[in-house]
């Protein structure tokens, strides 16, 4: 079990419009870490995907709630947490191959890819008809040798 | 979403600009339909050096285009695509499909 040096919660509607919200809140939480803009590149991209998987396949037609959890852990680690109580995946190593998609032609099936290239581990929990937790971690590269 | 657009002798060039996710991706696609249904350009060039961000809601834009534009036997090319939708594109292997370039 690593420490936790920080954390924070946002939770919200499972709006298009919140996307931008979510992965700008997510990478404002990790500028904590002194990360580079290809780091910070790499959380918004992680977090667009997670989120729009949730508005697209957990909740297709309704709205619903979608929570991040974003954490420090020592080690200059960042775990991000992006849960739904939506409608769960039945098959998550199917959902997880490259170009498999149940989200028509606007998904092309690369979430779950896109994720694993731009972080260093990813994690799928999800029960079909109780919602989906994909946590996500990314170690960033130390840059200041002083401070706090 | 207005996209701007230049052509000349048959070339089209569009501007992509801002952020592309899921939220905006819809409308880019159906304005990208209507030039090149409008124009039917034997050339295409999506200039993306205005682009902020992208997921890979951006993937989907550039493939409906390009398999549009195979129909009609006309070209496509990306152009001056900004460090991050360029890792996007990399991870999904949409270089090797669509000729591209990097700002």
């Amino acid at each position: 079990m690593i420490p936790i040096l920080n954390q924070a919660t946002l939770l919200f509607p499972s709006k298009s419009s919140n996307e931008a919200f979510a992965r700008a809140a997510a990478a404002c939480f990790a500028a904590q870490l002194d990360p580079t803009l290809e780091e910070l590149g790499d959380v918004k991209t992680a977090v667009s995907e997670a989120v729009t998987n949730a508005i697209v396949h957990a909740y297709p037609d309704r709205l619903g709630k979608i929570l991040i959890k974003a954490r420090i852990l020592e080690g200059n680690i960042l775990e991000l947490s992006v849960r739904d109580w939506g409608r769960g995946i039945a098959d998550v190593e199917k959902a997880r191959q490259p170009l498999y998609t149940t989200g028509g032609e606007e998904r092309r099936g690369m979430g779950f890819t896109i994720m694993e290239s731009f972080m260093d581990s990813l994690r799928v929990r999800s029960i079909p008809g109780k919602g989906s937790t994909v946590t996500m971690r990314k170690r960033f590269s130390p840059r200041t040798t002083g401070g706090k | 979403m207005p996209i701007r657009t230049e052509e000349e002798n048959g070339r089209l060039t569009v501007f992509l600009s801002g952020d592309i996710d899921h939220a905006t991706a819809r409308p880019m696609m159906l304005e990208l339909d209507r030039e090149v249904a409008k124009r039917t350009p034997c050339a295409l060039r999506v200039d993306m050096s205005a682009v902020t961000f992208m997921d890979s809601s951006g993937i989907a834009v550039l493939l409906r285009t390009w398999r549009r534009l195979q129909e009609t036997q006309s070209s496509m090319e990306v152009t001056a695509v900004p460090h991050q939708p360029w890792k996007v594109f990399s991870a999904a292997g949409l270089p090797k499909i669509i000729p591209m370039k990097a700002l």
